[in-house]
């Protein structure tokens, strides 16, 4: 018979083993598992919105708002300085890249938290659920650099000193630096939430905060030399100082300031891949 | 030739980690352990203290099982054995401890009904979201969402989110999702918990004929008929080992024995004068339960006749001694029966010394559940002079199915088996 040739050499397909290596992440399933990701960024796009008046319409009232706020507080009371360019659309700018920074990190920091209860039930690579969370987030990041683009084009009709860039070309590779940071981080954040649950309340108060420690309510230009060292190593300033550049041809970011940030970008998406793939068969245990 | 091999699988959850996951409860632990202090947070689990070694809680010790191409396999145990575990660990969920899993060909788990349902979603989304869950590809999902679709009965609900979906209907759609994944190993646990008589016949069907494709089929559940009409094999798990292995009715049988032993008391006699149960004018020296066809200590089938006895010891002079039987299910009292009742009892007399009373309980007339019985002890038919609560705990038992489909219990605390008559209406 047939069966005794593979007796001694039989194939198993899948060996379930203790754990996993530290840096044990299957590319190849994740690969096979994309129409679960498509299916993933279909659910969030649909089901967001729904049974909600206004839809998508909240993607352009939030950062509008949010500009106007900072325009009237940080611009007319505070007067801090944009480097001269028209402070609503300096705030905007930082808005939107800012903007999906923090409702990313957000839902992928939370992402063993809040699919526990699909999590425990079934396999599929977890690692999915923050690719497609990255994903849909473009979404609102095209809606809201497209109002960005219509405020932009008003600024240069009427005159504004600003200066697009052959720097744009580049936006996608800031796109993909965005993506793996939120990514990153959000994986390394998630894996220590399972055991801390602390740090999910924390969450909020940490991207608050951050965002004053990342040039968007004012410029790069305005920290002082003892400090810039230490600044910089927030792989944020770059990216927002970067998106600024490409449109207003003006900002104090320099190549160097840029390579560290993808340093750490990197840095942080090691990391969080460790954690992560540690971390991902057996926290249904602990949480 | 095995498609599943297990070897020697352990699976431990530290106690400490049970329950709590917050900063300060660690650093409250930490600091306990500093001191020389018991954990504050570790949890006993009653019952299970045999399977605990200090801070560890071995759910598994030591699984070795080969599962063949083919088979239907059973999984029986009670709540907290391990079922749920090892089937988690199959499935991916969770892993090891120590030892480890082969596994050959595309593994399936129907873990709970309508895993990643998402209730805003349509009926026909849910499909293939469900199907992207379980592995399945875009393509895969096209070609066979006509099948599924029938199978789950529910095209016309398809474009309705899911939230508005009665429960059975989740379930429909969850299990012919599953059903058409075409896994090589079908893992499937309590689902048909839900579901009505026909949806059950359905998916009993399916999972045979996956069986009969040469697939495999891992089968848990709490309903011993739901798995001795589908199985053909079992095993039994019994705090966290595997305590057998073999075909479904020797499994079954020493299963129900095990619960019996726990849970069920059928029979109890009060050999020590001091302890028995005793008035002015009687003490109780046994009471049981008994089936008419099958030897004693078994099962108590209700398609037999049950006899309960008390065995009683009378003296004195009260006049009039009636013994009334009580028995109550869910702590209703379901019915009350009497030697009040039989007039042609020669006890009725007052007969001194060691007695014996006998009830009869007919054939098709309790339900497959739990009962306990009640004991009093009347005087001249009016005067309570003895109440004793809960002297036997019993489950009678369903052994063979009626002729439909349906595989869970019958509503209602019996099941009489009353005549019906059907005639063609004249009017």
């Amino acid at each position: 018979m047939q069966q005794m040739t593979d007796v001694d050499t039989e194939q198993w397909d899948l060996i379930i083993k203790p754990k996993n290596g530290w840096f044990d992440i299957d590319l190849r399933e994740l690969w096979r598992y994309r129409d679960l990701i498509s299916m993933f960024i279909m659910r969030d796009f649909v089901t967001v919105y729904k049974q909600t008046i206004l839809g998508p319409l909240w993607y352009i009232i939030q950062p509008l708002f949010t500009t106007v706020v900072f325009t009237i507080i940080f611009g007319k009371v505070a007067k801090i300085s944009t480097d001269s360019l028209p402070p609503f659309l300096f705030y905007m700018s930082g808005n939107v890249v800012w903007g999906y920074f923090a409702a990313t990190l957000t839902s992928t920091s939370n992402t063993f938290n809040s699919n526990a209860h699909i999590f425990g039930k079934v396999y599929f690579p977890r690692l999915t659920v923050p690719l497609a969370t990255v994903l849909v987030n473009f979404l609102q990041f095209f809606i809201q650099l497209a109002l960005f683009l219509a405020f932009y084009l008003y600024f240069y009709l009427a005159g504004a000193p600003v200066q697009p860039t052959a720097w744009l070309l580049l936006l996608p590779l800031l796109m993909v630096q965005m993506a793996l940071l939120c990514l990153g981080l959000g994986i390394l954040l998630s894996s220590m939430t399972t055991k801390y649950k602390d740090l999910r309340f924390a969450m909020t108060f940490l991207i608050q905060l951050w965002m004053y420690a990342t040039p968007v309510v004012y410029p790069l230009s305005q920290i002082p030399d003892w400090l810039l060292p230490w600044y910089v190593l927030n792989p944020m300033v770059a990216i927002v100082e970067s998106f600024r550049r490409m449109f207003f041809g003006t900002s104090a970011v320099q190549l160097s300031q840029i390579g560290l940030s993808w340093l750490m970008t990197l840095f942080i998406l090691f990391i969080g891949v460790v954690l992560f793939s540690r971390i991902e068969k057996t926290f249904t245990d602990t949480i | 030739m095995n498609v599943i091999q297990i070897e020697n699988l352990w699976k431990e959850y530290q106690l400490g980690v049970i329950g709590y996951g917050t900063l300060s409860r660690d650093v409250q632990s930490w600091w306990a352990k500093l001191r020389g202090k018991e954990d504050p947070n570790s949890k006993m689990l009653a019952g299970h203290e045999s399977q605990i070694e200090g801070n560890q809680f071995w759910a598994l010790r030591n699984i070795n099982l080969e599962i063949q191409k083919g088979d239907l396999l059973g999984i029986i145990g009670r709540n907290g054995a391990g079922k749920s575990t090892l089937l988690k660990i199959l499935s991916r969920v969770t892993a090891p401890t120590k030892g480890q899993v082969k596994i050959k060909g595309r593994i399936a788990s129907l873990l709970e009904v309508g895993t990643g349902f998402h209730l805003e979603l349509t009926g026909r989304e849910n499909i293939f979201m469900n199907g992207a869950i379980l592995g399945m590809s875009k393509q895969e999902i096209k070609r066979k969402l006509d099948e599924i679709i029938d199978f789950s009965g529910v095209e016309e609900h398809l474009e309705t989110p899911v939230k508005r979906y009665s429960s059975g209907m989740r379930v429909r759609l969850a299990f012919a999702v599953a059903a058409h994944l075409e896994p090589e190993i079908l893992i499937i646990d309590e689902v048909l918990a839900v579901g009505d008589a026909e949806f059950q016949k359905k998916c009993i069907g399916k999972m045979g004929a996956v069986a009969n494709d040469g697939r495999t089929v891992l089968f848990v559940s709490h309903n011993m008929l739901a798995v001795k009409s589908l199985c053909r094999s079992a095993i039994l798990i019994n705090n966290g080992k595997l305590s057998q292995a073999g075909s479904v009715d020797e499994i079954i049988s020493t299963y129900k024995a095990l619960n019996q032993n726990d849970r069920f008391v059928t029979e109890k006699e009060w050999s020590d004068y001091n302890n028995r149960p005793k008035g002015e004018y009687f003490e109780i020296e046994k009471v049981y339960i008994t089936s008419l066809e099958i030897e004693k200590g078994s099962l108590l089938p209700i398609e037999h006749p049950l006899e309960i006895g008390i065995i009683v010891n009378q003296f004195g002079n009260p006049g009039e001694l009636d013994y009334t039987i009580a028995v109550k299910s869910d702590n209703y009292t379901v019915f009350a029966t009497s030697t009040l009742d039989c007039d042609n009892l020669i006890s009725r007399k007052f007969v001194e010394g060691k007695c014996e009373y006998r009830c009869i309980i007919p054939e098709n007339f309790l339900n497959h559940r739990i009962y306990t019985v009640d004991i009093l002890v009347l005087r001249n038919q009016r005067n309570v002079i003895g109440k004793f609560d809960d002297i036997l705990t019993f489950e009678a038992v369903e052994s063979k199915s009626r002729k439909i489909a349906y595989l869970g219990p019958r509503a209602g605390f019996v099941a009489p088996n009353f005549s019906w008559f059907a005639n063609k209406s004249k009017f």
